[in-house]
């Protein structure tokens, strides 16, 4: 086990949120001038190892070694300097700026010691070698303003401004999931570059393809756990996705035993251009219809763009057989198709305002005569609501933004059943909440099913979503790959495979 | 727990019961040093100069509310100023003269709304472009003269009593009345809390954000109207240069009454107490012939104390 060689081991590292696991003893090992791919299901804990060893967050347990030293990062700053870089999913440049003065901020070279005067060709000339060096010269220029450039470029910016910190290890997260194809081939060839350079690369991706085209080994992680590390020329898509699969399964997820009934929601061709197309879908009364995926496939774009919160190109919406048009979030919720955002702080709840006021939003014309508010009733049906969903609280005029996650979203869907729902969208129904209160709300989920509700849940935890669905379409790239029909056929292994066979179609 | 709710429930109403010890604190001070101050006539005095600055604090409260800012209320004042006196100089029917004023600061409200809520101009660019406009139109309808305004029922509007009371007072009331019952009693004002505090998930539940911005700057232009009417009928004449800066003192007093800039936080209460608090202030201050240059820095010092200890008693939270 022991490779003086590696330039980064992180060694059994364990790191917990609030009592839940998110890293159980993972670890990974980086050789010099390797491109090592990092593969797992959302959740499984890439994001959360990289930024231990960045340093943003700190770790519970286990060691990071350097060049056989063992290392402790109070920020990413002193990763930086130790030379370990991150080119991040979302750049964050200085638009006003040139390439040059954005690489060398914070470090410009003085015309005169001590004097703030920057030596703007000496900032420069560096910067021209360097993108000589990484052969990038052809793409930028040191001169060009950030603003001016493309996302493709702005990213060679960020690797250049890496290895100018003398980075040995680079760590790319899903690089090119803007990036045309082209693009995106331009970035292999300066990744070829700096692997010849020795700068080792920890590559995260779900692109099967691509990592099969660049990386030399391959890492996987499950369930915040280390599952194996396989030579790229040895391993295939299917040994990969058997990895990759295999959650636990919990125990017990309620039975939903509610009757099926009519269709109550049609889609037909929903398109919007570069997000989701010819998106079809049918949901009956009491059945739950499960929607999987991988983060970004387009799964909560679809479901806003149907309750008019996003800009829809074409498609038809038709509610217990009736053509209906929705051009706002108003027009859905007076059709009764409600959803309840994964995104609680963003698009669910107004923190800051009383429990009292959330969970009446959307349903003030319930607890109103002309306008004017009955805040006794309104007090009296948000109260309700709240105690049905169990919510725990003081009062309902506590803060929301001072309840748990839990009792956040379990106000969310009291707010999204005051508006009696005949479409219920889930979105992320569990994320971020502990086990007691997840098991609550999957009870709510099928009493809702039981009284006639057709709830569409989106989740990215396979386990939740094979033990609750009855039915699964699964989304990849915009655009549905498949359906499970049969509560027995379902595992994660078909999932999976769908999920990621759509992006290695597409590539 | 139970004793840290208290304390927390002590704190988040601890400004707006700092601002009202504040009020009785000058009262009584000054009902000491000065034997004028409590008589009815400085009283009077007091809440007519209040009214002007309170009209339009209350009308940019809605607008802060959402987080947004209105710097052209100065301006509209300005141009009603001069529409009135032009068509009163004409002799037009007062009634009709206060309409038409009516549908002028209308536009200018349409104006700001458009431009923010349709076309996504930032608050204080496109309200700064606003002012600029508006009181040029005053200056070039006016051709930078005053108007002189003789008809006796208009002038009432602002020098007129109704038993003891000033008229100006009468409507400050009313304003404040309507306002609050609109803010607080009704579907249409809990919308202003909700998209100030997070406008996508106030969308996301149905809300017209972009109707409730829009009405933002109509509420606050008509308000600014209202106070042009009451000026030009008091000073009895149309200014092109009326209102000039009263856009800073209204945005004081709703930041004194605790309405956060950042939108979805504070209260009509607050900005009430916030310009009364002002207006008590800046009377005292010339009972006790405090230099008026002067009477800036401390109405300054006064913005950051009340805003500081503000933040602190919500600073808990976050």
């Amino acid at each position: 086990m022991a490779n003086d060689n590696y330039v980064l081991e992180a060694r059994e590292i364990c790191k917990s949120f609030s009592g839940v696991k998110v890293l159980d003893h993972a670890g990974l090992t980086v050789l010099p001038g390797e491109v090592h791919a990092l593969m797992g299901e959302n959740g499984a804990g890439k994001s959360t190892l990289m930024k231990i060893i960045m340093g943003i967050y700190t770790k519970d347990s286990g060691s990071i070694v350097m060049n056989g030293q063992e290392v402790e990062f109070k920020g990413p700053s002193d990763a930086l300097y130790a030379g370990i870089s991150m080119i991040h999913q979302e750049l964050s440049p200085i638009p006003e700026m040139t390439v040059a003065e954005n690489i060398f901020l914070g470090r410009e070279k003085r015309k005169i010691k001590g004097l703030p005067f920057m030596d703007r060709k000496a900032v420069n000339s560096s910067t021209m070698e360097l993108l000589e060096r990484y052969e990038m010269a052809e793409y930028i220029k040191p001169t060009m303003k950030m603003k001016t450039l493309n996302i493709a470029q702005i990213q060679m910016v960020e690797i250049i401004k890496a290895v100018s910190y003398d980075s040995k290890i680079l760590i790319m997260d899903e690089p090119t999931s803007s990036l045309s194809d082209k693009e995106s081939e331009v970035l292999f060839k300066i990744i070829e570059n700096l692997r010849s350079q020795q700068v080792g690369i920890i590559y995260i991706s779900h692109r099967m393809a691509e990592v099969f085209q660049i990386s030399d080994r391959i890492s996987v992680l499950r369930d915040g756990n280390f599952i194996g590390c396989v030579e790229t020329e040895s391993a295939s898509h299917q040994k990969l996705i058997n990895m990759m699969v295999g959650r636990e399964l919990e125990r017990g997820y309620p039975q939903n035993t509610a009757e099926k009934g009519e269709v109550v929601l049609e889609l037909k061709d929903m398109c919007s251009e570069g997000v989701f197309e010819n998106f079809n879908l049918s949901v009956r009364s009491g059945e739950i219809l499960g929607l999987a995926g991988l983060v970004g496939a387009g799964r909560s774009e679809v479901m806003q763009a149907l309750v008019g919160y996003d800009p829809l190109d074409s498609g038809e919406i038709y509610l217990e057989g009736e053509k209906i048009e929705i051009h706002h979030p108003s027009d859905a919720i007076k059709n009764h198709i409600i959803i309840a955002s994964e995104d609680r702080k963003e698009l669910g709840l107004v923190f800051g305002r009383s429990i009292r006021e959330n969970v009446a939003l959307q349903n003030l014309e319930q607890v109103s005569t002309a306008s004017f508010l009955n805040k006794p009733l309104e007090k009296k049906l948000c109260n309700s609501y709240a105690k049905e969903m169990t919510i725990k609280m003081n009062s309902i005029e506590e803060d929301i933004g001072s309840l748990s996650g839990g009792n956040q979203q379990k106000a969310v869907l009291a707010k999204s059943l005051m508006s009696k729902p005949k479409v219920l969208i889930m979105d992320e129904p569990t994320r971020g909440i502990d086990v007691g209160a997840k098991s609550t709300i999957y009870n709510i989920m099928i009493d809702l099913a039981k009284q006639g509700i057709a709830i569409i849940m989106i989740s990215s935890e396979l386990p939740e979503l094979i033990g609750m669905a009855d039915r699964i379409l699964v989304m990849s790239g915009g655009k549905i790959m498949g359906e499970l029909t049969d509560k027995k056929e379902f595992s994660q292994h078909k999932i999976l495979s769908m999920a990621f066979g759509g992006v290695l179609n597409e590539s | 727990m139970n004793l840290n709710l208290n304390r927390q429930e002590f704190k988040s109403i601890l400004p707006r019961f700092a601002l009202v010890a504040v009020v009785l604190l000058i009262v009584g001070v000054m009902s000491f040093l000065s034997p004028v101050f409590m008589t009815s006539k400085n009283m009077t005095n007091i809440f007519r100069q209040i009214s002007i600055n309170g009209i339009i604090a209350v009308g940019m409260t809605f607008v802060i509310l959402l987080g947004d800012i209105d710097l052209s209320v100065g301006a509209v004042v300005g141009v009603v100023s001069v529409v009135c006196g032009n068509l009163l100089e004409q002799g037009m029917n007062w009634f009709a003269v206060c309409l038409i004023a009516l549908a002028v600061s209308i536009v200018f409200g349409v104006f700001n709304g458009t431009l923010v809520a349709y076309l996504n101009f930032q608050p204080f660019v496109a309200t700064l472009a606003t002012l600029t406009i508006g009181r040029g139109v005053a200056l070039a309808y006016s051709d930078g003269r005053p108007y002189i305004i003789n008809n006796p029922i208009f002038k009432a509007i602002g020098q007129g009593y109704v038993g003891k009371v000033p008229i100006p007072v009468i409507i400050l009331l009313a304003v404040c009345v309507i306002c609050y019952v609109i803010l607080n009693y009704t579907t249409f004002g809990r919308y202003f809390f909700a998209v100030g505090g997070n406008k996508n998930a106030a969308r996301l539940s149905g809300v017209k954000t972009k109707k409730v911005e829009m009405s933002a700057y109509i509420i606050s232009a008509i308000c600014a109207c209202i106070v042009g009417l009451i000026l030009s009928a008091r000073i009895s004449s149309g200014q092109p240069n009326a209102g000039d800066g009263y856009e800073l003192d209204a945005i004081a007093a709703v930041a004194i009454g605790g309405t956060s800039m950042n939108g979805g936080v504070g209260s009509l209460t607050g900005t009430m107490l916030g310009f009364v608090m002002i207006g008590l202030l800046s009377n005292s201050m010339n009972l006790l012939n405090i230099n008026s240059f002067y009477q800036q820095i401390v109405k300054g010092c006064l913005i950051i104390i009340a805003v500081y200890v503000d933040m602190k008693s919500k600073g808990d939270k976050k």
